[in-house]
């Protein structure tokens, strides 16, 4: 008897630790950003209203008509290499950092955890061997942050005080947390280029993004919209919460949705197919769904297969340019779209830096298009992509570089 | 549902009337679950009627296969005293070996899944081994394997999911008899969940099932009685570890190759576990009950989808109401445990009974993992 009455309440303290820790490994991580509590009052006075408060905090009306206006915006430089391309706009001036010789590039990258990414690190890293060989760059050292905010500011701290480095190419892993660090690595004096995700400073030489998160939001959202009625239903699959390039496409899609009438619903999936498809089948039991949206299309081939084993009728459906949704797009006909985050933004700030070493000026703000893949064009990207694995992303852009297309084939992670 | 038919058979005492015997089932915490699992089922098709329908239902059953059988594998080392902590990590390791071994050659299908299920043996034995021989608590060890296999998956796949294997594979876990009356369509999970729980409830019958359970209730006991206590131990994680190979055999066809599947499925089972009413620590508690905790978890979340509670909150209505959920079978215990115990206990609790000073120095040895 006394056992059992010990066991009682160790088997609740231990119970308790899991289910939070089971709670928590649901989804992965949510960073920085925490719901305001404040801004929500004003708005949730209907208690079961879909999130506004997430609304208000992440959607900046001035940087979406920006960002909207940018997409019908004519972009300078050649279409046939876009990762060259950028909107007209405020230059910096590199004269003082133009040299001769070979230089140390220190890149600092978030990490290579998803498909889009390592994609893009393929790409970089044939970009870097072109430039090797044109006698630019003299080496790379690369540290790889994997997610972690503390293990990229160490990673920058290092590269700042030992690297010995000419020049910093930095991924931020998230926007405010990295700041700091970015800000340190400009006081060397020496060159830095940010690209993809932002931090809070200008004080980089350039910052290398393609439109963004809202021009993404806008896109698929409308294309949902012009193919559906008013009232029907749309599943949003979200990765994660907290991360700006995420949120902003949801926080653009989920006004126009609201605006159209179209009744959206929002999880977070963590890209795990398995939680994707769960997802679906439960909105599939509760009623039809004629729309499905996702922040990145990592999972969408999950989402797909699910309405075929309901037996359910194809969504209208926006994934991305990873080969694997173009391909069961194709496979199954169903009216979609492949919103695009420029996976060549990749080789840009290698580029940028030779432009920076020879003198010539670059974009302060450098945008690069940002262009969704139509149904009409999908059979000339599945075309050029042949033989591409499933992660590999249609808009790589690296045709012209050495190694092609084996590399991209073989997919070693460098 | 097996739920109804399960009851009677719920508990290991065999004395008193059939109604007895339900009854006094259903406020232990292993039959208590089969009455959370029939609530939560009616509060789903309460606010989802479609769900109460036989072909949602039996694809609901086959989509929680996979936590299911992870949950029995799980129950084993539980209720040997132990913790497997390494088991969504075994997952994502099968489901990544799945896509990148077989590919789109359906004749490798056989020969990769025999491998699959000897990795996951070899896995098992050295938990079993690092645990039992080496004397490293379970909770580190597994902790360990968990961090190791993570490491290799991540190494093996760069962090992202490379391509699905061939279809026919993926079959076993997506697939089913099709055209069969009421229900529709039968998935091969479903099948696979029924031989995997009637072997694990013949097994916890066998010697081998008893012997497992006095391991976890008094290791110094079962040893001074003669058993090999870190054999049976070291099974124990096998179990465990093969539970794991079946479940991401099963989810590769589910749902396709990504490091992600598997994620936390570690917590989720021990969770199904406590759910199911077995203790922490060992000893006490049935295998079928391990497995309805992972009907009334994924209940639960579909529970909440189906009350639209956002997306943002999910995790923490989920986690609060597993904490009142265990809480209230706790209660259970002393509950069902107070009238009976007196005439029941002799015949039942061999273990137990031994020696009533043995359990104090004991605990640190047994619960080492719990913390």
């Amino acid at each position: 008897m006394r056992r059992k009455s010990i066991r009682g309440p160790l088997a609740v303290t231990a119970a308790l630790l899991l289910a939070v820790l089971t709670a928590c490994s649901q989804t992965s991580e949510p960073s920085s950003g925490d719901d305001p509590t404040d801004t929500a009052t004003s708005e949730a006075t209907a208690e079961e209203t879909e999130d506004s408060g997430d609304d208000t905090e992440w959607f900046d009306q001035a940087v979406f008509d920006e960002q909207d206006e940018q997409r019908g915006a004519t972009f300078e430089g050649d279409p046939a290499e876009p990762y060259l391309q950028y909107i007209d706009g405020e230059m910096t001036d590199t004269s003082e950092y133009k040299s001769d010789g070979a230089k140390k590039v220190c890149f600092a990258n978030a990490s290579i955890s998803n498909p889009w990414r390592q994609t893009g690190w393929i790409t970089m890293n044939q970009q870097l061997k072109v430039l090797q060989d044109e006698g630019v760059i003299s080496d790379m050292e690369t540290r790889d942050a994997e997610d972690d905010d503390n293990t990229q500011i160490a990673d920058i701290d290092y590269f700042i005080s030992e690297g010995n480095c000419d020049a910093f190419v930095i991924s931020p892993n998230s926007t405010a947390a990295m700041t700091p660090a970015v800000e340190r690595a400009c006081d060397t004096g020496k060159p830095v280029v940010v690209f993809d995700r932002g931090v809070e400073t200008d004080c980089a030489t350039s910052f290398i993004h393609p439109i963004g998160g809202f021009a993404w939001g806008i896109d698929t959202a409308e294309f949902l919209i012009g193919n559906l009625e008013e009232g029907d239903k749309v599943v949003a699959l979200r990765i994660l919460p907290g991360v700006d390039v995420l949120e902003q496409r949801w926080a653009a899609a989920e006004k126009l949705f609201d605006e159209a009438g179209i009744e959206a619903v929002d999880y977070f999936t963590g890209a795990d197919p398995t939680e994707i498809k769960k997802i679906i089948s439960d909105e599939l039991a509760k009623g039809d769904v004629q729309g499905v949206w996702m922040d990145a299309g990592d999972g969408g081939v999950a989402a797909i297969e699910a309405f075929e084993d309901a037996g359910a009728d194809y969504p209208v459906m926006t994934g991305e340019d990873e080969m694997s949704f173009l391909r069961k797009w194709e496979d199954t006909g169903l009216t979609g779209l492949a919103p695009v985050y420029s996976n060549f933004q990749w080789r840009t700030p290698l580029l940028a830096l030779q432009k920076i070493f020879a003198g010539e000026e670059v974009p302060s703000e450098w945008v690069l298009p940002q262009v969704p893949i139509t149904e009409d064009e999908r059979a000339d990207y599945l075309e050029a992509n042949d033989g591409m694995p499933d992660g590999h992303y249609a808009k790589f852009g690296g045709e012209n570089l050495p190694g092609y297309p084996e590399v991209w084939q073989e997919r070693q992670i460098p | 549902m097996t739920t109804t038919a399960a009851v009677p058979r719920t508990i290991p005492e065999h004395q008193g009337t059939l109604a007895q015997r339900i009854l006094r089932a259903a406020i232990t915490p292993g039959g208590a679950v089969f009455v959370l699992v029939v609530v939560l089922l009616v509060a789903v098709i309460w606010s989802n009627p479609n769900f109460g329908e036989p072909p949602f239902l039996i694809r609901f059953v086959g989509r929680t296969a996979p936590l299911a059988i992870a949950a029995i594998g799980q129950y084993y080392v539980i209720v040997s005293g132990e913790f497997d902590l390494s088991m969504g990590a075994v997952i994502a390791t099968q489901v990544v070996m799945a896509g990148n071994l077989i590919g789109q050659d359906e004749d490798r299908i056989l020969p990769v899944m025999v491998l699959m299920f000897a990795v996951g043996a070899l896995i098992g034995f050295l938990n079993g081994v690092g645990t039992t021989l080496l004397k490293v608590p379970s909770f580190i060890v597994t902790l360990g394997m968990f961090l190791a296999l993570g490491g290799l998956v991540k190494y093996l796949t760069g962090g992202a999911a490379t391509g699905n294997p061939v279809d026919k594979f993926r079959q076993i876990g997506r697939g089913g008899i099709t055209d069969v009356p009421i229900v529709e369509v039968i998935p091969y999970s479903v099948i696979v969940l029924a031989v995997v729980a009637v072997l694990g409830a013949l097994l916890m019958r066998s010697s081998y099932g008893r012997t497992l359970l006095a391991v976890g209730d008094n290791p110094e006991a079962a040893a001074f009685a003669g058993t090999s206590v870190w054999w049976t131990k070291t099974w124990a994680f096998m179990l465990s570890s093969l539970s794991a190979t079946v479940a991401g055999i099963l989810l590769v066809g589910y749902a396709g190759v990504h490091p992600s599947v598997g994620q936390g499925y570690e917590f989720q089972a021990i969770t199904a576990v406590v759910l199911g009413g077995v203790v922490l620590g060992g000893g006490r508690g049935w295998v079928l009950s391990a497995a309805a905790g992972a009907f009334a978890l994924e209940l639960l979340l579909a529970l909440l989808t189906f009350r639209d509670v956002e997306s943002t909150w999910r995790n923490t209505v989920q986690g609060v109401i597993i904490i009142l959920a265990v809480a209230a079978s706790a209660r259970a215990w002393t509950l069902g445990r107070r009238p009976p115990s007196p005439s029941s206990d002799p015949s039942g609790r061999t273990a137990t009974a031994v020696d009533p000073t043995a359990p104090p120095p004991s605990r640190p040895g047994t619960d080492t993992g719990e913390h």
